[in-house]
């Protein structure tokens, strides 16, 4: 369904908002998508104007990965990023996590009456550059309108399809005692960049958020080994952070889980920020980082993969697999002793003394 | 981190800890209380114990302002946010700390209750200012360290004449909860505590000076050494623990010199005092009632007092009986000695108050150290299968 353009005045960008009308399944709507969403988004399938992409059965075998993923990130503009390239990121990385080339999203959006156009065009051309960048198109979409007050700006669920090729199993239960735990860079740089914007911190630094598509990294991984079965494991810890992460890969895979506080970067501005809010960057959430858990003989070449790829510069060896039956993550502290990196707990809310 | 990092050497750690090996008495067991949560959480999230030999024993002490907070003062605030419909602001600690009817704070906001979390007393007057067409209370909670605060914001909303905030405080002191420690029953059925010395309170020392400690060293005869928060001063401080009961020493030592003097800060003394007086007596959980052990609101700032304001009375709740708190906080139990730890109590549902906060002892023990246990538990029930 198009509009003719020179008929109807053009969207007011820079000045207008967000209506119930353009919820409304009519000419606005229709509007907004057109003048809005498919110039940012281009591609031939979202052209074809149908409810859905009709794409083309993938060549080669292998298995399908599906994943979705709901995104409220608050705010919606934060250093490093903005909720549109996160929508992106955030399923690509889901797909690629099961070893999979992504290769198509769909993206649904809930608007709250009265959000500003000019913010969404903003939120919206961030998608269709992070998808372009990644070379993942927003295949369709759709849009909902909720009243002022029944919704925080905007909501982004993504949703996307990749194929696993033959070969690759890689699965959280997969873990065996003896692996060797890989993280692809520093922790807590996302989560520590947003609550930088929160209105109740709002503190002052330079620390931008990690958010990055990590498939063209999982595919150098892969791509480093002589077996691909040698990587077992392969997890983006982004909510709970670190240790949730490693805490859900134990308990998929009935092992425990052994770091070494000393090799898990963190960059002093993160460090100093936790430091101050009570945090432990363990568990702050992180949206361009990789944990590869790989066979301990192919764990030098993994990362040296890693660490030649731009977004792998700073992976380190940070712990290893271990045969415990009460599936516990511990870590040996800087300071040597030994302690539990336990699930977080609850939301992680800041000690007060 | 300048002037953190240092602190948490893990080298120089060794080294204390070699010393301490060497020091300590082989044919005796030294028990010492580390009082505040912020030691607790430091040795746990340390691993200090493991630097220390098996006779040095660390006993986790109730200075966990969010573990000590009774349910019906948990009550008051909720009631306050459900039926006076007011905003409360709140430190975050305090969002999950069980209350009656099984709720929480946190409960209460999902049930349409306006609360807010808050990172300092002046955010709460902050948000009394732009809601004047609300009444706003701030749930001041915590020990020596947090009550300045507090009180500076009683006295700025005072001279700013604000008609809408007020505070339900709940300050508490800690020398008087030491000393209830160590007048505990069981101190009277045994004759003895089972404790050898104390690890000082850091924050709290800062206000109120390493003065008021003297007392109980001297009249209890237990050594305390005040000590700052980083791994590194616990053991420095416990090394000195361990040199004074060898000497047979009782005395009041700062290990936290960088920060704490004998007088303390008398500036936010003296702010605490115009503004607040000793309550006669105040129930904490875990230990009951304690006598002239925390403060309200003075009469002249009496349009501030939420309590007076709302016209609040105090209901106490009893702690569920199978929770151990109270011997934990007195150093009689640790963690594992009680029936509901891990199982009933945890932290995602914390039945007893030291299962609260991060700082709380059996949190602690959940998160960073149970793991000591499981041998223990697995060997048992390998000895069960043998027989």
């Amino acid at each position: 369904m198009s509009v003719k353009a020179n008929y109807i005045r053009p969207l007011d960008i820079r000045h207008g908002r967000i209506d119930m009308n353009h919820g409304a399944g009519g000419k606005a709507a229709a509007q907004l998508i057109g003048e809005l969403f498919f110039p940012a988004l281009d591609n031939p399938w979202l052209a074809q104007g149908d409810d859905g992409a009709l794409l083309p059965l993938p060549e080669g075998g292998g298995r399908l990965v599906m994943a979705t993923d709901g995104h409220v990130v608050s705010p919606l503009f934060f250093p490093g990023g903005d909720l549109g390239c996160l929508a992106a990121h955030g399923t690509i990385n889901d797909v690629a996590m099961l070893g999979a080339q992504p290769l198509y999203l769909a993206a649904s959006f809930i608007l709250e009456e009265g959000f500003p156009l000019a913010d969404l065009k903003r939120l919206v051309d961030s998608l269709g550059a992070a998808a372009r960048e990644a070379g993942v198109p927003v295949v369709t979409g759709d849009t909902k309108v909720v009243e002022k007050g029944k919704g925080d700006g905007v909501f982004i669920s993504t949703t996307g399809v990749g194929v696993v090729p033959v070969g690759v199993h890689i699965a959280g239960c997969n873990a065996r005692a003896g692996d060797v735990v890989l993280l692809s860079g520093s922790i807590g740089d996302h989560g520590v960049a947003v609550l930088s914007q929160r209105e109740s911190l709002a503190f002052e630094t330079t620390i931008e958020s990690d958010t990055a598509a990590l498939h063209t990294l999982v595919a150098a991984l892969l791509a480093s080994v002589a077996d691909p079965a040698a990587v077992r494991v392969l997890r983006d810890p982004t909510r709970g952070g670190l240790a949730t992460t490693l805490n859900e890969i134990a308990q998929q895979s009935s092992v425990g889980i052994l770091l070494q506080e000393a090799a898990i970067p963190v960059r002093p501005e993160v460090d100093a920020a936790c430091e101050l809010l009570g945090l432990d960057p363990l568990y702050v959430a992180n949206e361009g980082k990789l944990i590869a858990i790989v066979a301990p003989e192919a764990a030098d070449a993994a990362l040296a993969a890693l660490r030649a790829h731009r977004l792998g510069q700073g992976a380190m060896r940070i712990g290893e697999v271990v045969a415990d039956p009460h599936r516990f993550v511990q870590m040996e502290t800087r300071f040597g002793g030994r302690r539990v990196v336990d699930w977080l707990n609850g939301e992680q809310l800041p000690r007060i003394c | 981190m300048k002037y953190i990092d240092e602190f948490r050497d893990g080298e120089l750690a060794r080294h204390i800890g070699e010393r301490i090996a060497a020091e300590a008495d082989p044919s005796r067991r030294y028990s010492f209380m580390e009082f505040c949560g912020g030691h607790t959480h430091a040795i746990s999230r340390y691993g200090v114990a493991e630097l220390l030999p098996p006779n040095v024993n660390m006993v986790h002490g109730p200075g966990c302002p969010v573990c000590v907070l009774p349910i019906g003062r948990i009550d008051q605030a909720i009631n306050l946010a459900l039926k006076e419909n007011v905003i409360l602001c709140t430190y975050g600690d305090t969002l999950r700390v069980p209350a009656s009817d099984s709720l929480s704070l946190l409960r209460a906001k999902a049930r349409g209750g306006d609360i807010r979390m808050v990172y300092s007393a002046a955010d709460a007057l902050t948000v009394a200012r732009q809601n004047p067409e609300r009444e706003v209370v701030f749930f001041a909670i915590g020990f020596e360290t947090t009550t300045p605060p507090t009180a500076l914001v009683i006295r700025d909303a005072k001279r700013a004449a604000l008609t809408n905030f007020s505070v339900l405080c709940c300050h508490v002191l800690t020398p008087p909860a030491i000393t209830h420690i160590l007048a505990s029953p069981e101190v009277r059925d045994l004759g003895t505590v089972p404790l050898d010395g104390f690890v000082g309170p850091a924050h709290v020392s800062i206000v109120i000076g390493s003065g008021p400690y003297e007392h109980f060293a001297e009249s209890y005869q237990k050594p305390v050494v005040i000590a700052g928060f980083e791994p590194l001063d616990v053991m420095q401080a416990i090394s000195l623990l361990v040199r004074q009961v060898n000497d047979g020493r009782a005395c009041v030592e700062n290990e936290f010199a960088r920060a704490v003097t004998r007088e303390g800060n008398l500036k936010a003394q003296a702010v605490v005092s115009e503004v607040l007086e000793l309550r006669e007596s105040f129930e904490w959980r875990g230990l009951g009632e304690v006598p002239e052990s925390a403060l309200r609101i003075r009469e002249a700032y009496a349009e501030f007092d939420a309590e007076r304001r709302f016209g609040l009375t105090y209901q106490p709740v009893p702690d569920n009986k199978a929770c151990e708190c109270g011997a934990i906080l007195r150093g009689v139990k640790k963690p594992a000695d009680c029936k509901i730890f891990g199982t009933v109590c945890t932290p995602e549902n914390p039945v007893g108050s030291c299962m609260v906060s991060s700082e709380g002892a059996c949190a602690a023990h959940y998160s960073y150290g149970r793991f000591r246990d499981m041998p223990v538990a697995a060997a048992e029930q390998a000895e069960e299968a043998v027989l």
